[in-house]
């Protein structure tokens, strides 16, 4: 193995190869044409793939404790004390993140090539998802928080790019101003937190400041810090209360929202916040309010998701509960199972995203379900691997969602109590309900579509494949040691956080089962009006908390995970029930009349926007209109228009000095001249 | 005392010829301030030249150096390219305004 650790040093070829591709499709893709395009986006992000994979094989074959490899490129900024090299960190955590985002982009570029073949500005498209690629890999590599950062702010440039890639579209620029600046509110924050890191460290290395963060700075300090990088992932991950760009940024085509806005960039605040977990955890006020900003946002967004209409928007409301997911894995002290619902969700919002990308292309960029229906029957391979993608999602057992679900609602169990679970189990059964809404009413039913069907060529097909590949197989890198595997990706990762996994705390948390159990069946009965599935999961809940005290950690385990498999269960039979097997008597519309106010929060989606354009926009332009008009046009043009007027008015005097007469000016001349001699 | 002056006034020194050069220079400003004829004003500034060409050469024979000749030298040519230019600027005005009072010449003014 020692010979193969020289692949170390090709290290800083996983982020550059995609920036090669980048400025070889910028500088001449559009003389190149679309196939030698193609073959340089996919090539590099392959190329860098492969490298990675070669670097995982030699990783994973180091001693556990030499899982840590720094690459300093070269001296960047040196200014003083202040040091800022361009140095790269491998640690299982980063290794993880280059192998998912360098496959997962390789598929979607591949799947890119059959879905942009008709776009004008393929070259251009191109340039812009390997950039991102290049910025995706250089923040998760980074070996300080100044790189860190550069990748950073270097996907947000790459997604409001590729959110306006149709620039035409009035809609399209709009929503890329939006996530450019909604993600810059939260940016602004983490770059104060970079700095007061520097203040309190004087240093930004990632070893030297999360080597022994608690002999440095004290609970507060470091509960300032937490917090202020926390809002920088907020803003890039879309948590509420900064989410609301996301749903807009499905303007931009759909194999970028599946790469930038589900799979990889949005979850560089999970990566950031798990990066930083040494100084979240001096502060157990942070990880709290992670928990629960993570929690809320998993289900204000499922509830969104539940009754919207537009395909796209469903699965990125779906993105933000699943981003919610994993920061309160994060805040419930489990960020192993947070990397490892990254990865799985990666894997199957890749999968749906594609998967509704091939029904909005075959449908002539239809995005509305209500106008879809009976797909199966028309793109069947769509339709598998759609399938495919939403059992994993929803986690059906078996499949990878299901295990990395099963890890967070497990930690939020033993360390959020047993309200946090309740809330996250139903926001799991949600999860259930509105990824097979999507498939019953687009994939089952009636046609309710009259154009001619675009079917989905082999570059979009193969993608998909391999990805719902994925999506059935992820989750056995991480299959609990109660059903007998061996959990290698928290072992994987575990250098990284420490000892920061889950340590069973029953006795304290099993006193609020109750309250949950009472919240949970009364919640689920209204939610499953009709529905048997919703009592059977109520007495599940009742049956943990009669049991619990006497159980041990294990068989508590086993019983949570058939809880909310039987509950994800109970939100895909609860969607069959509305959509397939009720039939005519349109069950939906019942309950959305039934439930108005409820109804319209959901669709209004918590009337986020509403109120941030009350707030912020409204008055923002109120006070833009009054500068114009009281200051701009009064007082400063008014300043400008009398210079240029005073001046103009002065020209118009001196002119009747010039009378085009020659002896005139001679006269003027003499006594000008006389005027200087005798002055001398 | 009055032969001194008597003297030195009948001796031809430098003074003499600056006053001459100050007459001619003079002339010339008052011709091109008061005649109308376009000529004449040309005249008039060759009468500034000149005087301004025997100013010259008096300070250089009294300094006893050699530049004011050269001056003048250079003054004499640039005069001679002058009036050549002006006489064929007349003639052509003259055929154009069937004039040659400086005066009606006014067109060129803001």
């Amino acid at each position: 193995m020692v010979e193969g650790r020289e692949i170390f040093n090709l290290l800083w070829l996983v982020p550059a190869i995609p920036l090669f591709g980048a400025l070889f499709n910028c500088l001449l893709g559009y003389r190149a044409g679309n196939l030698v395009v193609s073959i340089v986006g996919c090539g590099s992000i392959g190329l860098s793939f492969l490298l990675s994979l070669c670097i995982f094989r030699v990783f994973y074959g180091l001693p556990v404790e030499d899982r840590q490899i720094e690459l300093c490129l070269f001296q960047w900024i040196v200014s003083g004390d202040f040091q800022a090299p361009l140095d790269l960190l491998l640690d299982p955590l980063s290794m993880v993140m280059i192998t998912m985002v360098s496959g997962v982009s390789f598929l979607i570029h591949v799947y890119s090539v059959g879905y942009m073949a008709n776009d004008k500005c393929f070259a251009r498209y191109f340039f812009y998802l390997n950039l991102f690629v290049f910025f995706m890999l250089t923040l998760v590599l980074a070996g300080n928080f100044l790189v860190l950062y550069i990748g950073w702010e270097g996907v947000g440039l790459c997604s409001y790019l590729l959110i306006s890639f149709w620039y035409e579209r009035r809609s399209a620029a709009a929503a890329g101003l939006k996530a450019f600046v909604v993600t810059r509110f939260g940016d602004f924050f983490f770059a104060l937190g970079i700095i007061l890191i520097f203040l309190q460290f004087g240093s930004l290395h990632f070893c030297s400041v999360f080597a022994n963060p608690g002999e440095v700075i004290g609970v507060s300090m470091a509960t300032w810090i937490a917090l202020l990088i926390f809002v920088g992932a907020v803003g890039k991950s879309a948590q509420v209360p900064l989410h609301t760009w996301l749903p807009d940024a499905m303007e931009a085509p759909t194999p970028v929202s599946a790469l930038i806005h589900a799979a990889t960039m949005v979850t560089a605040g999970v990566y950031l916040v798990a990066r930083c977990y040494p100084i979240f955890e001096l502060s157990p006020f942070s990880l709290q309010v992670v928990a629960i900003v993570g929690l809320l946002t998993a289900f204000i967004s499922a509830t969104v998701a539940l009754v919207h209409t537009d395909i796209k928007k469903i699965l990125a409301f779906s993105t933000i509960s699943q981003l919610g997911h994993m920061f309160l894995a994060l805040g419930v002290g489990a960020p192993g199972a947070a990397i490892f619902h990254l990865l799985t969700h990666a894997f199957a919002k890749a999968l749906l995203f594609l998967g509704s990308g091939a029904v909005i292309h075959a449908l002539n960029d239809e995005m509305d379900i209500r106008k879809m229906g009976g797909l199966r029957r028309y793109i069947p391979a769509t339709f598998f691997t759609f399938t495919i993608g939403a059992l994993a999602m929803s986690g059906v057992p078996g499949l990878a969602g299901f295990f990395s679900k099963d890890a967070i609602l497990y930690a939020t169990f033993v360390n959020g109590g047993p309200l946090m679970w309740a809330l996250i189990v139903i926001t799991a059964s949600m999860t259930g309900f509105y990824t097979f809404r999507i498939i019953f009413v687009a994939f089952f039913g009636v046609k309710r579509w009259d154009v001619h069907l675009h079917a989905p060529g082999k570059a979009m097909i193969l993608p998909l494949v391999l990805l719902a590949l994925l999506a059935i197989t992820g989750g056995y890198m991480g299959v609990p040691h109660v059903l007998g595997g061996s959990d290698r990706i928290s072992e994987f990762l575990s250098p990284v956080f420490g000892n920061a996994e889950v340590h069973g705390s029953l006795g304290s948390s099993v006193e609020g089962v109750a309250l949950a159990a009472e919240e949970g069946g009364v919640v689920e009965g209204e939610a499953a009006e009709g529905a048997p599935q919703g009592t059977e999961t109520a007495e599940g809940i009742a049956g943990v908390w009669e049991t619990g005290i006497q159980m041990s950690e294990k068989s508590l385990e086993m019983l949570l995970m058939l809880v909310s498999a039987v509950m994800a269960l109970g939100g895909i039979g609860l969607a069959f029930y509305f959509y397939v097997y009720s039939g005519g008597r349109d069950v939906p519309t019942r309950l959305s009349e039934k439930f108005r106010v409820a109804y319209s929060i959901f669709t209004n989606g918590w009337y986020f926007d509403a109120l941030y354009k009350a707030v912020f926009v409204d008055p923002y332009m109120k006070l833009s209109t009054f500068f114009l008009k009281a200051v701009d046009v009064a007082v400063i043009d008014n300043i400008v228009r009398g210079v240029a007027g005073s001046l103009l008015s002065a020209g118009n005097i001196l002119p009747g000095l010039q009378l085009g007469v020659v002896r005139w000016y001679a006269t003027v001349m003499v006594l000008g001249a006389i005027i200087i001699i005798l002055y001398i | 005392m009055q032969a001194e002056v008597i003297q030195s006034l009948l001796v031809v020194g430098p003074s003499h010829f600056l006053v001459l050069g100050a007459t001619l220079f003079s002339l010339g400003v008052l011709g091109f301030l008061v005649r109308n004829n376009i000529i004449v004003l040309l005249m008039c500034i060759e009468l500034m030249i000149n005087g301004a060409g025997i100013t010259f050469i008096a300070f250089c024979r009294q300094m006893g150096s050699l530049e004011g000749q050269i001056f003048v030298l250079f003054v004499m040519v640039v005069a001679a390219v002058e009036i050549a230019v002006g006489l064929s600027i007349v003639v052509l005005v003259f055929k154009n305004r069937a004039t040659l009072n400086a005066d009606e010449m006014e067109v060129l003014k803001w």
